[in-house]
């Protein structure tokens, strides 16, 4: 009976004893948390995808809080959160509805046409399944220096879905896609870019090989053969590196570029001329395995 | 406690019986917290200072409290409670100093309060009937031994990841066997008695 009493008794006292330690610490290492970072935080898509540069929505939070970031930072919030939070900073006047006007919509395009039948590989690859590991082989199993590897990087990098394999080459699907730009920063050829969301033509090659040196080893490289330089009305079209490039500033639309392209290398959101694939959309299957496909003699 | 006694308690304690491999105590966040190497730095960290700290203070309140009161049957309960407030404790402390590896850790901190490793270091401590350098410096290597098993651990995973093994193995399964395989590896130890 004692001991029953004597262990309860001296559980109480411990229990009390580190119930008041715990209380009085919790009261001296008190962290204030900042309701206007909360606040933020709850606006912000919480997608993390680490476009505007710091590590997390959260961290975005904090920062505009502190007054370390812009209002506008994020960019793949709609037009309505950016003003929000503009409200909240007093950036924006509360009843200003158009506060800000938000840049156009973009969205990231792999600047590679190169499937699998359309190009030479310099060898099989049968390693990690990263497209930064098979860099370190000679620049990825593709002949083209500036071929999309088609491991997948890009894949894993995108918190949207929005990026995915589809016969060798990674393609974007634009209704997804947020423009964040983690898929350009993650790919080790650097052949993503952003461009305006609405852009009616677009050239999905970057081949800085000379013409006949890219014919060698893929079907639809551009060769820079500078055909729609010479008809572009606007000059936003332009042969550098011995690859066209187009200025978005420039483009007018007009689309005598695709016409007079000799490799077809020019694809277009008005034509829908989109063959032999390279832009994901509902009616066609990622590659489930991402094993390096095709062969090595073409 | 002279230094060669030490030495080989802690090549004991982290080699021939690992806290993971031999005991397999604290497999939750070993298997939890291994995606990468430096979330496992961290949870490492903070295990083998939780480990440390409550050895110690477990022992103090086993021979000062419970002993002299002739209460050693409840040394479960009553190391629970110590182990419970020095989570706390050090949560809070991570909280405001920090906030980086409270951040990373988040809700595992809380786990590592249940986590049998910690309990069990201190009732093996107990059990062998160390004294107090004893206990912390076993306590201690244990820990470090958890730490090394979690690192290797992290950085077998990563390289899972990209495998691939058939669909019906892929994540979890095919985790468990690779450990199973370092802990077979880690039997080539079991013979060594070191006094």
């Amino acid at each position: 009976m004692e001991k029953i009493l004597l262990a309860l008794v001296s559980f109480v006292i411990m229990g009390g004893v580190l119930g008041i330690m715990l209380s009085v610490f919790g009261k001296l290492l008190e962290v204030k948390s900042d309701p206007v970072a909360e606040k933020i935080t709850e606006l912000l898509p919480g997608a993390n995808c680490g476009g505007c540069g710091y590590s997390g929505c959260a961290a975005l939070a904090d920062a505009i809080a502190k007054g370390k970031a812009k209002y506008d930072t994020c960019p793949v919030s709609s037009k309505e959160v950016i003003n929000e939070i503009g409200v909240i900073t007093g950036d924006v006047a509360p009843g200003d509805k158009n506060g800000q006007e938000r840049p156009m919509r973009f969205r990231a395009q792999v600047m590679c046409s190169g499937t699998h039948e359309l190009t030479k590989k310099k060898y099989l690859y049968e390693g990690l399944k990263d497209c930064n590991a098979a860099m370190r082989l000679a620049g990825g199993q593709k002949m083209c220096p500036n071929g999309c590897i088609g491991l997948g990087s890009c894949v894993q990098a995108c918190k949207f879905d929005a990026i995915h394999i589809i016969n060798g080459v990674a393609a974007v699907d634009y209704e997804k896609c947020h423009a964040c730009g983690m898929c350009a920063a993650a790919c080790p050829k650097q052949i993503i870019r952003l461009i305006p969301y609405d852009a009616k033509y677009w050239i999905g090659c970057m081949s800085a090989d000379k013409g006949a040196m890219t014919r060698t080893y893929c079907d639809v490289g551009c060769i820079g053969c500078k055909q729609c330089e010479k008809v572009c009305p606007s000059g936003a079209i332009k042969v550098e590196n011995f690859h066209a490039s187009i200025d978005y500033s420039l483009c007018i639309g007009c689309g005598e570029c695709e016409k007079v392209c000799p490799r077809k290398i020019i694809w277009s959101n008005v034509s829908q001329r989109s063959e032999g694939i390279v832009r994901a959309s509902a009616d066609l299957t990622p590659d489930k395995d991402m094993t390096s496909g095709g062969n090595v003699e073409k | 406690m002279e230094l060669r006694e030490m030495l080989l308690l802690m090549f004991t304690a982290i080699f021939i019986e690992n806290i993971i491999f031999s005991k397999f105590l604290g497999t939750c966040p070993f298997l939890g917290v291994s995606e990468k190497p430096v979330t496992a730095l961290g949870m490492g960290l903070s295990v083998t200072f939780v480990i440390t700290v409550s050895s110690a203070a477990t022992w103090l309140v086993y021979h000062l409290i419970l002993v002299p009161l002739g209460l050693e049957f409840l040394k479960t309960v009553a190391f629970i409670l110590i182990i419970a407030s020095s989570v706390q404790l050090i949560e809070m402390f991570l909280k405001r100093y920090v906030p980086a590896l409270y951040q990373s850790l988040g809700i595992y901190l809380p786990l590592i309060t249940t986590n049998c490793a910690v309990l069990g270091v201190a009732l093996l401590n107990v059990q062998n009937e160390y004294s107090f350098i004893k206990s912390v410096v076993y306590g201690f290597s244990s820990a470090v031994g958890f730490m090394m098993a979690i690192l290797i651990f992290a950085g077998v995973r990563e390289r899972l990841k990209f495998a691939r093994p058939p669909k019906p193995f892929r994540g979890l399964p095919i985790a468990l066997i690779s450990a199973g395989l370092i802990v077979l590896a880690f039997m080539g130890f079991s013979g060594i008695n070191l006094g």
